[in-house]
Protein backbone atom coordinates (compact mmCIF):
# COMPACT_ATOMS: atom_id res chain seq x y z
CA UNK A 1 0.00 0.00 0.00
CA UNK A 2 2.05 2.71 -1.39
CA UNK A 3 -0.71 5.21 -1.05
CA UNK A 4 -0.77 5.14 2.95
CA UNK A 5 2.71 5.38 4.12
CA UNK A 6 2.32 8.42 6.33
CA UNK A 7 0.37 6.41 9.34
CA UNK A 8 -2.03 9.55 10.29
CA UNK A 9 -4.96 9.60 13.07
CA UNK A 10 -7.20 6.75 11.46
CA UNK A 11 -5.72 3.21 12.68
CA UNK A 12 -5.36 5.10 15.81
CA UNK A 13 -9.30 6.09 16.16
CA UNK A 14 -9.78 2.86 14.61
CA UNK A 15 -8.09 0.66 17.46
CA UNK A 16 -8.73 3.03 20.28
CA UNK A 17 -12.32 1.21 21.16
CA UNK A 18 -10.45 -2.13 21.98
CA UNK A 19 -7.84 -0.68 23.42
CA UNK A 20 -10.26 1.31 26.01
CA UNK A 21 -12.38 -1.85 26.71
CA UNK A 22 -8.84 -3.67 27.53
CA UNK A 23 -7.65 -0.85 29.34
CA UNK A 24 -10.86 -0.51 31.57
CA UNK A 25 -11.75 -3.95 32.43
CA UNK A 26 -7.98 -6.06 31.67
CA UNK A 27 -5.44 -3.76 32.64
CA UNK A 28 -6.84 -1.34 35.43
CA UNK A 29 -8.68 -4.50 37.21
CA UNK A 30 -5.08 -6.66 37.05
CA UNK A 31 -3.38 -3.59 38.24
CA UNK A 32 -5.74 -3.53 41.18
CA UNK A 33 -5.10 -7.04 42.12
CA UNK A 34 -2.10 -6.08 42.72
CA UNK A 35 -2.35 -3.36 44.32
CA UNK A 36 -5.13 -4.65 46.75
CA UNK A 37 -2.78 -7.63 47.18
CA UNK A 38 -1.05 -5.76 49.59
CA UNK A 39 -3.98 -4.52 51.42
CA UNK A 40 -5.36 -5.51 54.68
CA UNK A 41 -9.35 -6.03 55.51
CA UNK A 42 -11.96 -6.58 58.53
CA UNK A 43 -15.44 -8.15 58.13
CA UNK A 44 -16.94 -6.14 55.32
CA UNK A 45 -14.41 -3.59 54.49
CA UNK A 46 -11.07 -3.70 52.27
CA UNK A 47 -8.38 -1.19 53.80
CA UNK A 48 -5.82 0.32 51.81
CA UNK A 49 -2.39 -0.57 53.50
CA UNK A 50 1.27 -1.75 52.62
CA UNK A 51 1.60 -5.33 54.13
CA UNK A 52 2.95 -8.70 52.60
CA UNK A 53 0.97 -10.68 55.29
CA UNK A 54 -1.71 -11.85 52.42
CA UNK A 55 1.32 -13.62 50.67
CA UNK A 56 2.56 -14.74 54.29
CA UNK A 57 -0.62 -16.22 54.41
CA UNK A 58 -1.20 -17.90 50.99
CA UNK A 59 2.29 -19.56 51.49
CA UNK A 60 2.06 -20.06 55.16
CA UNK A 61 4.27 -22.57 56.79
CA UNK A 62 5.00 -23.71 53.10
CA UNK A 63 8.94 -23.86 53.28
CA UNK A 64 9.39 -24.30 57.18
CA UNK A 65 7.33 -27.82 56.74
CA UNK A 66 9.15 -28.90 53.96
CA UNK A 67 9.10 -32.08 52.97
CA UNK A 68 5.48 -32.29 53.73
CA UNK A 69 3.06 -29.77 51.30
CA UNK A 70 1.29 -27.26 52.97
CA UNK A 71 -2.58 -26.41 51.60
CA UNK A 72 -1.30 -23.45 48.32
CA UNK A 73 1.69 -26.51 47.49
CA UNK A 74 -1.18 -29.18 47.75
CA UNK A 75 -3.18 -27.41 45.74
CA UNK A 76 -0.84 -26.62 43.43
CA UNK A 77 0.51 -29.97 42.32
CA UNK A 78 -3.04 -30.75 42.41
CA UNK A 79 -3.78 -28.73 39.66
CA UNK A 80 -0.45 -29.06 37.43
CA UNK A 81 -1.28 -32.28 37.92
CA UNK A 82 -4.53 -32.45 35.74
CA UNK A 83 -2.98 -29.58 33.57
CA UNK A 84 -0.27 -31.94 33.13
CA UNK A 85 -2.83 -34.99 32.07
CA UNK A 86 -5.65 -33.10 29.95
CA UNK A 87 -2.59 -31.34 28.32
CA UNK A 88 -1.19 -34.88 27.07
CA UNK A 89 -4.88 -36.37 26.86
CA UNK A 90 -6.32 -33.25 24.42
CA UNK A 91 -2.56 -33.46 22.19
CA UNK A 92 -2.75 -36.36 21.30
CA UNK A 93 -6.54 -36.67 20.61
CA UNK A 94 -5.86 -33.06 18.95
CA UNK A 95 -3.33 -34.18 16.86
CA UNK A 96 -4.52 -37.10 15.42
CA UNK A 97 -8.06 -35.37 14.81
CA UNK A 98 -6.13 -32.68 13.19
CA UNK A 99 -4.11 -34.83 11.30
CA UNK A 100 -7.17 -36.78 9.96
CA UNK A 101 -8.48 -33.87 8.94
CA UNK A 102 -5.68 -32.52 7.22
CA UNK A 103 -4.18 -35.31 5.71
CA UNK A 104 -6.11 -38.01 5.15
CA UNK A 105 -9.68 -36.79 4.05
CA UNK A 106 -9.37 -35.37 0.31
CA UNK A 107 -12.31 -33.05 -0.49
CA UNK A 108 -11.85 -30.01 0.90
CA UNK A 109 -15.79 -29.53 1.69
CA UNK A 110 -15.80 -32.36 3.46
CA UNK A 111 -13.03 -31.53 5.25
CA UNK A 112 -14.89 -27.83 6.28
CA UNK A 113 -18.23 -29.90 7.44
CA UNK A 114 -15.71 -32.37 9.76
CA UNK A 115 -14.16 -29.52 11.24
CA UNK A 116 -17.18 -27.32 11.86
CA UNK A 117 -18.48 -30.80 13.53
CA UNK A 118 -15.52 -30.49 15.90
CA UNK A 119 -16.45 -26.59 16.51
CA UNK A 120 -20.09 -27.08 16.94
CA UNK A 121 -19.70 -28.30 21.04
CA UNK A 122 -17.41 -25.34 21.68
CA UNK A 123 -20.59 -23.16 20.76
CA UNK A 124 -22.53 -24.92 23.42
CA UNK A 125 -23.10 -24.52 27.24
CA UNK A 126 -19.71 -25.96 28.70
CA UNK A 127 -22.33 -26.76 32.17
CA UNK A 128 -24.86 -28.21 30.01
CA UNK A 129 -21.90 -30.22 28.42
CA UNK A 130 -20.71 -30.79 31.84
CA UNK A 131 -23.75 -32.22 33.52
CA UNK A 132 -24.84 -34.61 30.79
CA UNK A 133 -22.21 -36.77 32.03
CA UNK A 134 -23.78 -37.35 34.89
CA UNK A 135 -26.49 -39.92 33.77
CA UNK A 136 -23.53 -41.37 31.97
CA UNK A 137 -21.35 -41.73 34.71
CA UNK A 138 -23.07 -41.33 37.84
CA UNK A 139 -23.53 -45.16 40.26
CA UNK A 140 -27.51 -45.60 38.72
CA UNK A 141 -25.81 -44.64 35.53
CA UNK A 142 -25.57 -45.56 31.71
CA UNK A 143 -21.59 -46.84 32.32
CA UNK A 144 -22.52 -48.85 35.79
CA UNK A 145 -25.83 -50.46 34.79
CA UNK A 146 -23.52 -51.67 31.16
CA UNK A 147 -20.64 -52.78 33.92
CA UNK A 148 -23.15 -54.60 35.80
CA UNK A 149 -25.36 -55.97 33.80
CA UNK A 150 -22.06 -57.70 31.67
CA UNK A 151 -20.80 -58.91 35.61
CA UNK A 152 -18.10 -57.11 35.31
CA UNK A 153 -18.31 -55.82 38.62
CA UNK A 154 -21.02 -56.61 41.46
CA UNK A 155 -20.91 -53.00 43.13
CA UNK A 156 -21.51 -49.75 41.14
CA UNK A 157 -18.49 -47.86 40.63
CA UNK A 158 -17.63 -45.25 42.72
CA UNK A 159 -14.84 -43.56 40.94
CA UNK A 160 -16.84 -42.78 37.43
CA UNK A 161 -18.11 -39.66 38.72
CA UNK A 162 -17.30 -37.00 41.12
CA UNK A 163 -13.73 -37.90 41.19
CA UNK A 164 -10.44 -37.03 39.21
CA UNK A 165 -11.92 -39.07 36.58
CA UNK A 166 -14.72 -37.17 35.60
CA UNK A 167 -12.95 -33.74 36.24
CA UNK A 168 -10.03 -34.90 33.91
CA UNK A 169 -12.94 -36.55 31.38
CA UNK A 170 -14.95 -33.49 31.10
CA UNK A 171 -11.38 -31.23 30.97
CA UNK A 172 -10.74 -32.99 27.80
CA UNK A 173 -14.18 -33.32 26.38
CA UNK A 174 -14.52 -29.40 26.62
CA UNK A 175 -10.86 -28.03 25.46
CA UNK A 176 -9.56 -30.72 23.29
CA UNK A 177 -11.20 -28.16 20.28
CA UNK A 178 -8.49 -25.25 21.35
CA UNK A 179 -5.93 -28.05 20.43
CA UNK A 180 -7.70 -29.42 17.05
CA UNK A 181 -8.28 -25.60 15.65
CA UNK A 182 -4.41 -24.58 16.15
CA UNK A 183 -3.22 -27.91 15.16
CA UNK A 184 -5.18 -28.37 11.81
CA UNK A 185 -4.44 -24.76 11.03
CA UNK A 186 -0.74 -25.45 11.39
CA UNK A 187 -1.12 -28.20 9.16
CA UNK A 188 -3.09 -27.04 6.29
CA UNK A 189 -0.18 -24.74 5.77
CA UNK A 190 2.15 -27.69 5.32
CA UNK A 191 3.55 -27.83 1.82
CA UNK A 192 2.48 -31.14 0.90
CA UNK A 193 5.19 -31.77 -1.58
CA UNK A 194 7.42 -31.74 1.43
CA UNK A 195 5.72 -35.17 2.36
CA UNK A 196 6.09 -36.17 -0.89
CA UNK A 197 10.07 -35.55 -1.49
CA UNK A 198 10.58 -37.49 2.39
CA UNK A 199 8.66 -39.94 0.28
CA UNK A 200 10.82 -40.18 -2.39
CA UNK A 201 14.03 -40.30 -0.23
CA UNK A 202 12.66 -43.45 1.97
CA UNK A 203 11.09 -42.65 4.88
CA UNK A 204 8.42 -44.53 6.35
CA UNK A 205 5.09 -43.65 7.85
CA UNK A 206 6.61 -42.95 10.93
CA UNK A 207 9.63 -41.16 10.28
CA UNK A 208 7.51 -38.39 8.06
CA UNK A 209 5.20 -38.03 10.92
CA UNK A 210 7.71 -36.91 12.95
CA UNK A 211 10.61 -35.84 11.26
CA UNK A 212 8.30 -33.70 8.86
CA UNK A 213 4.49 -33.26 10.70
CA UNK A 214 5.36 -32.60 13.67
CA UNK A 215 8.56 -30.28 13.49
CA UNK A 216 6.01 -28.06 11.40
CA UNK A 217 3.08 -28.07 13.29
CA UNK A 218 4.94 -27.21 16.51
CA UNK A 219 3.11 -23.53 16.24
CA UNK A 220 -0.24 -24.99 16.34
CA UNK A 221 1.06 -27.58 19.21
CA UNK A 222 2.44 -24.73 21.19
CA UNK A 223 -0.97 -22.14 21.17
CA UNK A 224 -3.06 -25.27 21.53
CA UNK A 225 -0.71 -25.64 24.79
CA UNK A 226 -0.79 -22.60 25.96
CA UNK A 227 -4.74 -22.61 25.57
CA UNK A 228 -5.10 -26.09 27.33
CA UNK A 229 -2.66 -25.71 30.20
CA UNK A 230 -4.10 -21.54 31.22
CA UNK A 231 -7.32 -22.87 30.99
CA UNK A 232 -6.93 -26.19 33.12
CA UNK A 233 -4.81 -23.67 35.63
CA UNK A 234 -7.64 -21.00 36.47
CA UNK A 235 -10.59 -23.23 36.46
CA UNK A 236 -12.79 -23.43 39.21
CA UNK A 237 -16.30 -24.27 37.44
CA UNK A 238 -15.59 -28.09 35.91
CA UNK A 239 -13.34 -28.89 39.39
CA UNK A 240 -16.16 -27.63 41.24
CA UNK A 241 -18.96 -29.36 39.42
CA UNK A 242 -17.43 -32.50 38.15
CA UNK A 243 -15.51 -33.26 41.40
CA UNK A 244 -18.20 -32.65 43.17
CA UNK A 245 -16.57 -29.67 45.15
CA UNK A 246 -14.93 -32.23 47.13
CA UNK A 247 -11.34 -31.57 44.88
CA UNK A 248 -8.91 -28.28 45.38
CA UNK A 249 -8.28 -26.43 42.56
CA UNK A 250 -6.26 -22.80 42.78
CA UNK A 251 -9.22 -21.32 41.18
CA UNK A 252 -11.93 -22.81 43.64
CA UNK A 253 -9.28 -21.52 46.34
CA UNK A 254 -9.76 -17.76 45.15
CA UNK A 255 -13.15 -18.48 44.69
CA UNK A 256 -14.01 -19.32 48.12
CA UNK A 257 -11.83 -16.46 49.30
CA UNK A 258 -13.82 -14.21 47.39
CA UNK A 259 -17.25 -15.36 48.96
CA UNK A 260 -16.30 -15.00 52.13
CA UNK A 261 -14.84 -11.26 50.98
CA UNK A 262 -11.36 -11.97 51.94
CA UNK A 263 -10.76 -9.96 49.09
CA UNK A 264 -6.88 -8.99 49.74
CA UNK A 265 -6.10 -12.73 50.21
CA UNK A 266 -7.96 -13.71 46.89
CA UNK A 267 -5.77 -10.96 45.10
CA UNK A 268 -2.88 -12.24 46.70
CA UNK A 269 -3.43 -15.91 45.32
CA UNK A 270 -4.84 -14.27 42.12
CA UNK A 271 -1.01 -12.50 41.95
CA UNK A 272 0.47 -16.03 42.48
CA UNK A 273 -1.60 -18.04 40.05
CA UNK A 274 -1.41 -15.83 37.09
CA UNK A 275 2.88 -15.45 38.00
CA UNK A 276 2.62 -19.23 37.43
CA UNK A 277 0.54 -19.19 34.24
CA UNK A 278 2.45 -16.34 32.50
CA UNK A 279 5.30 -18.30 33.54
CA UNK A 280 3.99 -21.23 31.68
CA UNK A 281 3.60 -19.07 28.73
CA UNK A 282 6.80 -17.78 28.51
CA UNK A 283 7.99 -21.21 28.53
CA UNK A 284 6.09 -21.83 25.63
CA UNK A 285 6.49 -18.84 23.33
CA UNK A 286 10.26 -20.08 23.36
CA UNK A 287 8.92 -22.50 21.49
CA UNK A 288 7.23 -20.38 18.76
CA UNK A 289 6.38 -16.55 18.03
CA UNK A 290 2.60 -16.26 17.21
CA UNK A 291 2.34 -13.34 15.90
CA UNK A 292 4.51 -14.41 12.78
CA UNK A 293 2.23 -17.00 12.40
CA UNK A 294 -1.11 -15.41 11.84
CA UNK B 1 0.41 -38.71 -3.16
CA UNK B 2 -1.01 -41.78 -4.32
CA UNK B 3 -4.44 -42.50 -4.77
CA UNK B 4 -4.68 -45.16 -2.80
CA UNK B 5 -5.97 -44.74 0.98
CA UNK B 6 -3.19 -44.48 3.40
CA UNK B 7 -2.95 -47.55 5.81
CA UNK B 8 -3.47 -45.25 8.51
CA UNK B 9 -6.91 -44.04 6.67
CA UNK B 10 -9.15 -46.25 8.64
CA UNK B 11 -8.09 -46.52 12.15
CA UNK B 12 -8.32 -42.78 12.07
CA UNK B 13 -11.70 -42.55 10.43
CA UNK B 14 -12.72 -44.87 13.10
CA UNK B 15 -10.82 -42.59 16.00
CA UNK B 16 -12.48 -39.49 14.80
CA UNK B 17 -16.04 -40.84 14.39
CA UNK B 18 -15.23 -41.92 18.17
CA UNK B 19 -14.42 -38.37 18.65
CA UNK B 20 -17.27 -37.03 17.46
CA UNK B 21 -19.59 -39.55 19.36
CA UNK B 22 -17.67 -38.85 22.58
CA UNK B 23 -18.14 -34.54 21.57
CA UNK B 24 -21.93 -35.33 20.88
CA UNK B 25 -22.97 -38.60 23.00
CA UNK B 26 -23.30 -36.45 26.62
CA UNK B 27 -25.22 -34.23 24.92
CA UNK B 28 -27.67 -36.47 23.49
CA UNK B 29 -28.70 -38.04 26.37
CA UNK B 30 -29.48 -34.76 28.11
CA UNK B 31 -31.76 -34.15 25.31
CA UNK B 32 -33.23 -37.56 25.16
CA UNK B 33 -33.88 -37.48 29.01
CA UNK B 34 -35.37 -34.32 28.94
CA UNK B 35 -38.40 -36.21 27.75
CA UNK B 36 -38.58 -38.10 30.36
CA UNK B 37 -42.11 -39.52 32.00
CA UNK B 38 -43.39 -37.76 34.73
CA UNK B 39 -42.48 -40.40 36.99
CA UNK B 40 -38.97 -40.64 35.76
CA UNK B 41 -35.73 -39.90 37.29
CA UNK B 42 -32.26 -38.07 36.72
CA UNK B 43 -31.03 -41.41 34.75
CA UNK B 44 -31.93 -43.89 32.32
CA UNK B 45 -34.07 -45.97 31.85
CA UNK B 46 -37.12 -43.90 30.33
CA UNK B 47 -40.19 -44.15 31.91
CA UNK B 48 -42.01 -43.02 29.45
CA UNK B 49 -42.28 -39.66 26.99
CA UNK B 50 -43.61 -36.70 28.26
CA UNK B 51 -42.86 -33.17 27.64
CA UNK B 52 -43.67 -32.96 31.50
CA UNK B 53 -40.00 -31.35 32.67
CA UNK B 54 -40.26 -28.31 30.16
CA UNK B 55 -44.30 -27.88 31.87
CA UNK B 56 -42.59 -27.61 35.00
CA UNK B 57 -39.50 -25.34 33.92
CA UNK B 58 -42.37 -23.34 31.84
CA UNK B 59 -43.81 -22.59 35.79
CA UNK B 60 -40.35 -21.62 37.06
CA UNK B 61 -38.22 -23.92 39.19
CA UNK B 62 -38.19 -22.78 42.91
CA UNK B 63 -37.03 -19.71 43.92
CA UNK B 64 -35.26 -19.00 40.95
CA UNK B 65 -36.63 -16.92 38.21
CA UNK B 66 -35.49 -18.93 35.11
CA UNK B 67 -37.19 -17.28 32.44
CA UNK B 68 -35.67 -13.57 34.15
CA UNK B 69 -32.29 -15.00 33.75
CA UNK B 70 -32.87 -16.49 29.94
CA UNK B 71 -34.52 -12.53 28.93
CA UNK B 72 -31.19 -10.93 31.31
CA UNK B 73 -28.48 -13.48 29.63
CA UNK B 74 -30.00 -12.90 26.34
CA UNK B 75 -30.36 -8.98 26.10
CA UNK B 76 -26.97 -8.99 27.61
CA UNK B 77 -25.81 -11.53 24.93
CA UNK B 78 -27.15 -8.92 22.33
CA UNK B 79 -24.99 -6.01 23.45
CA UNK B 80 -22.18 -7.83 23.68
CA UNK B 81 -22.61 -9.30 20.00
CA UNK B 82 -23.11 -5.97 18.37
CA UNK B 83 -20.12 -4.13 20.47
CA UNK B 84 -17.73 -7.29 19.40
CA UNK B 85 -18.66 -7.04 15.74
CA UNK B 86 -18.17 -3.41 15.50
CA UNK B 87 -15.07 -3.34 18.10
CA UNK B 88 -12.92 -6.44 16.05
CA UNK B 89 -13.97 -4.79 12.69
CA UNK B 90 -12.43 -1.12 13.51
CA UNK B 91 -9.32 -2.86 15.16
CA UNK B 92 -9.15 -4.88 12.47
CA UNK B 93 -8.98 -2.32 9.92
CA UNK B 94 -6.07 -0.39 12.58
CA UNK B 95 -4.15 -3.63 12.43
CA UNK B 96 -3.50 -3.34 8.75
CA UNK B 97 -1.48 -0.42 9.07
CA UNK B 98 1.50 -0.51 11.39
CA UNK B 99 1.01 1.93 14.46
CA UNK B 100 2.63 3.13 17.51
CA UNK B 101 1.54 0.26 20.02
CA UNK B 102 0.04 -1.99 17.68
CA UNK B 103 2.06 -5.09 19.38
CA UNK B 104 1.38 -4.14 22.77
CA UNK B 105 -2.51 -3.90 21.92
CA UNK B 106 -2.42 -7.25 20.13
CA UNK B 107 -0.74 -8.94 23.44
CA UNK B 108 -3.30 -7.40 25.62
CA UNK B 109 -5.84 -9.29 23.55
CA UNK B 110 -3.75 -12.39 23.97
CA UNK B 111 -3.37 -11.91 27.36
CA UNK B 112 -6.74 -11.28 27.97
CA UNK B 113 -7.61 -14.91 26.01
CA UNK B 114 -5.25 -17.03 28.24
CA UNK B 115 -5.27 -15.39 31.74
CA UNK B 116 -7.23 -17.24 33.85
CA UNK B 117 -11.26 -16.45 33.73
CA UNK B 118 -11.20 -15.98 37.68
CA UNK B 119 -8.24 -13.11 38.39
CA UNK B 120 -9.87 -11.11 35.59
CA UNK B 121 -13.22 -11.20 37.24
CA UNK B 122 -12.01 -10.82 40.24
CA UNK B 123 -9.82 -7.61 38.99
CA UNK B 124 -13.45 -6.31 37.57
CA UNK B 125 -15.23 -6.93 41.00
CA UNK B 126 -12.34 -5.27 42.80
CA UNK B 127 -11.96 -2.25 40.17
CA UNK B 128 -16.18 -1.52 40.77
CA UNK B 129 -15.80 -1.99 44.74
CA UNK B 130 -13.27 0.50 44.79
CA UNK B 131 -15.38 2.59 42.39
CA UNK B 132 -18.12 2.23 44.49
CA UNK B 133 -16.60 2.83 47.72
CA UNK B 134 -14.98 6.09 46.13
CA UNK B 135 -18.21 7.51 45.20
CA UNK B 136 -20.29 6.86 48.09
CA UNK B 137 -17.17 8.14 50.33
CA UNK B 138 -17.98 11.41 48.33
CA UNK B 139 -21.20 11.46 48.32
CA UNK B 140 -20.86 11.61 44.25
CA UNK B 141 -23.87 9.32 43.76
CA UNK B 142 -26.42 10.90 45.88
CA UNK B 143 -28.74 9.10 48.26
CA UNK B 144 -29.20 6.13 46.71
CA UNK B 145 -26.22 5.16 45.43
CA UNK B 146 -26.05 1.64 46.09
CA UNK B 147 -23.31 0.51 43.41
CA UNK B 148 -21.77 0.58 40.08
CA UNK B 149 -21.89 -3.27 39.57
CA UNK B 150 -24.34 -4.44 36.94
CA UNK B 151 -25.12 -6.58 33.67
CA UNK B 152 -24.62 -3.76 31.56
CA UNK B 153 -21.34 -2.45 33.56
CA UNK B 154 -19.20 -5.05 34.98
CA UNK B 155 -20.70 -8.04 33.55
CA UNK B 156 -20.80 -6.64 29.87
CA UNK B 157 -16.77 -5.80 30.15
CA UNK B 158 -16.19 -9.19 31.38
CA UNK B 159 -17.97 -10.68 28.23
CA UNK B 160 -16.27 -8.61 26.30
CA UNK B 161 -12.47 -9.32 27.65
CA UNK B 162 -13.42 -12.92 26.53
CA UNK B 163 -15.46 -12.49 23.34
CA UNK B 164 -12.86 -9.65 21.70
CA UNK B 165 -9.97 -11.61 21.36
CA UNK B 166 -11.70 -13.99 19.20
CA UNK B 167 -13.06 -11.74 17.17
CA UNK B 168 -9.74 -10.03 16.35
CA UNK B 169 -7.94 -12.98 15.38
CA UNK B 170 -11.60 -13.45 13.24
CA UNK B 171 -10.59 -10.10 11.76
CA UNK B 172 -6.85 -10.54 11.22
CA UNK B 173 -7.82 -13.85 9.66
CA UNK B 174 -9.86 -11.98 7.45
CA UNK B 175 -7.95 -9.14 6.20
CA UNK B 176 -4.96 -11.39 5.52
CA UNK B 177 -6.77 -12.89 2.56
CA UNK B 178 -8.24 -9.57 1.46
CA UNK B 179 -6.69 -8.45 -1.63
CA UNK B 180 -5.94 -4.55 -1.25
CA UNK B 181 -6.18 -4.25 -5.06
CA UNK B 182 -10.46 -3.41 -4.50
CA UNK B 183 -9.92 -1.15 -2.65
CA UNK B 184 -6.92 0.46 -4.94
CA UNK B 185 -9.56 0.36 -7.69
CA UNK B 186 -12.10 1.98 -5.97
CA UNK B 187 -10.10 5.04 -5.03
CA UNK B 188 -8.66 5.33 -8.54
CA UNK B 189 -12.19 5.53 -9.54
CA UNK B 190 -13.09 8.46 -6.88
CA UNK B 191 -14.44 6.64 -3.96
CA UNK B 192 -13.69 7.94 -0.82
CA UNK B 193 -12.21 5.67 1.92
CA UNK B 194 -16.08 5.96 3.62
CA UNK B 195 -17.43 4.86 0.68
CA UNK B 196 -14.79 2.38 -0.61
CA UNK B 197 -15.52 1.07 2.77
CA UNK B 198 -18.85 0.93 2.76
CA UNK B 199 -19.20 -0.43 -0.95
CA UNK B 200 -16.42 -2.80 -1.34
CA UNK B 201 -14.67 -3.96 1.87
CA UNK B 202 -17.95 -4.26 4.43
CA UNK B 203 -19.48 -6.34 1.38
CA UNK B 204 -16.40 -8.50 0.89
CA UNK B 205 -15.90 -8.99 4.93
CA UNK B 206 -19.61 -9.18 5.59
CA UNK B 207 -19.68 -13.43 5.39
CA UNK B 208 -17.00 -12.98 7.99
CA UNK B 209 -18.53 -11.08 10.23
CA UNK B 210 -21.06 -13.14 10.96
CA UNK B 211 -18.69 -15.52 12.31
CA UNK B 212 -17.56 -13.06 14.49
CA UNK B 213 -21.02 -12.14 15.79
CA UNK B 214 -21.37 -15.97 16.25
CA UNK B 215 -18.55 -16.01 18.67
CA UNK B 216 -19.89 -12.92 20.37
CA UNK B 217 -23.49 -13.81 21.15
CA UNK B 218 -22.44 -17.80 22.12
CA UNK B 219 -19.53 -17.06 23.96
CA UNK B 220 -21.81 -14.94 26.16
CA UNK B 221 -24.89 -16.67 26.70
CA UNK B 222 -22.47 -19.39 27.87
CA UNK B 223 -20.37 -17.23 29.73
CA UNK B 224 -19.52 -18.23 33.75
CA UNK B 225 -16.16 -17.81 34.93
CA UNK B 226 -15.50 -14.09 33.74
CA UNK B 227 -19.31 -13.12 35.00
CA UNK B 228 -18.84 -14.94 38.35
CA UNK B 229 -17.44 -12.20 40.26
CA UNK B 230 -18.18 -9.57 38.11
CA UNK B 231 -22.20 -9.82 37.61
CA UNK B 232 -22.92 -7.60 40.42
CA UNK B 233 -26.93 -8.16 41.36
CA UNK B 234 -28.83 -10.26 39.69
CA UNK B 235 -27.48 -13.30 38.02
CA UNK B 236 -26.96 -14.58 34.00
CA UNK B 237 -28.52 -18.15 33.00
CA UNK B 238 -25.43 -19.94 32.92
CA UNK B 239 -24.60 -19.19 36.56
CA UNK B 240 -28.22 -19.69 37.71
CA UNK B 241 -27.97 -23.40 35.86
CA UNK B 242 -24.73 -23.81 37.45
CA UNK B 243 -26.22 -22.91 41.08
CA UNK B 244 -29.36 -25.46 39.82
CA UNK B 245 -27.35 -28.02 39.52
CA UNK B 246 -26.65 -28.60 42.85
CA UNK B 247 -30.36 -28.27 43.71
CA UNK B 248 -32.64 -29.46 41.23
CA UNK B 249 -32.63 -33.18 41.35
CA UNK B 250 -35.28 -33.55 38.42
CA UNK B 251 -34.73 -34.15 34.80
CA UNK B 252 -36.35 -29.91 34.85
CA UNK B 253 -32.52 -29.13 34.59
CA UNK B 254 -32.14 -31.55 31.58
CA UNK B 255 -35.22 -29.47 29.77
CA UNK B 256 -33.36 -26.13 30.86
CA UNK B 257 -30.18 -28.01 29.36
CA UNK B 258 -32.04 -28.75 26.54
CA UNK B 259 -33.53 -25.41 25.67
CA UNK B 260 -30.36 -23.36 26.33
CA UNK B 261 -28.38 -25.64 23.74
CA UNK B 262 -31.25 -25.49 21.81
CA UNK B 263 -30.94 -21.36 21.34
CA UNK B 264 -27.19 -22.11 20.74
CA UNK B 265 -28.10 -24.05 17.89
CA UNK B 266 -30.46 -21.87 16.41
CA UNK B 267 -28.15 -19.17 16.46
CA UNK B 268 -25.38 -21.21 15.13
CA UNK B 269 -27.80 -22.40 12.19
CA UNK B 270 -29.10 -18.84 11.64
CA UNK B 271 -25.71 -17.28 11.37
CA UNK B 272 -24.18 -20.00 9.23
CA UNK B 273 -26.74 -20.02 7.11
CA UNK B 274 -26.37 -15.94 7.11
CA UNK B 275 -22.58 -16.25 6.10
CA UNK B 276 -23.71 -18.83 3.58
CA UNK B 277 -26.42 -16.46 1.78
CA UNK B 278 -23.77 -13.63 1.92
CA UNK B 279 -20.81 -15.09 0.43
CA UNK B 280 -23.65 -17.26 -2.54
CA UNK B 281 -25.10 -13.70 -2.93
CA UNK B 282 -21.83 -12.32 -3.14
CA UNK B 283 -20.78 -15.03 -5.82
CA UNK B 284 -23.32 -14.30 -8.04
CA UNK B 285 -23.06 -10.40 -8.12
CA UNK B 286 -19.40 -10.65 -8.40
CA UNK B 287 -18.41 -10.85 -12.10
CA UNK B 288 -20.79 -9.37 -14.62
CA UNK B 289 -18.54 -10.91 -17.52
CA UNK B 290 -19.98 -11.83 -20.45
CA UNK B 291 -23.50 -10.28 -18.88
CA UNK B 292 -23.25 -7.59 -21.64
CA UNK B 293 -23.59 -4.10 -20.61
CA UNK B 294 -27.10 -3.11 -21.18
Amino acid sequence: MAATNRTGIVPYLQAAPLALVFLLFLVVPLAFIVVVSFWTYDNYQIQPAFTVQNYADVFDRCIARLPTLCTTFRTYVSTLGFALRVWVLTLLIGFAIAYFLAFEVRSKAIQSVLFLICTIPFWTSNVIRMISWIPLLGREGLVNRTLMGLGVVDQPVEWLLYSGFSVTLTFVHLFTFFMVVPIYNSMLRIDRSLIEAARDAGASGWQILWNVVVPLSKTGIAIGSIFVLTIVMGDFVTVGLMGGQQIASVGKTIQTEISYLQFPIAAANAVVLLATVLLIVFALLRVVDIRKEL
Amino acid sequence: MGDKRSRAFWPLAIFFSLFVLFLYGPTLTVLILSFQGPEGGLTFPMNGVSTHWFGVLWQGLGVVDVWAAFGRSFRLGLVVTVLTVVISVLAGLAFRRRFRGSTLLFYTAIASLILPSIAVSLGIALEFRIFDDFVKAYGLGGAGYQSSMGLFTSALGAHLTWTLPFGLLVMFAVFNRFDPAYEEAARDLGATPRQTFRYVVLPIIAPYLVGVALFGFTLSWDEIARTSQAVGGPNTLPLELQGLTTTVTTPAIYALGTLTTAVSFLVIALTLGTGLFLRARRMRGASDAGKGTL
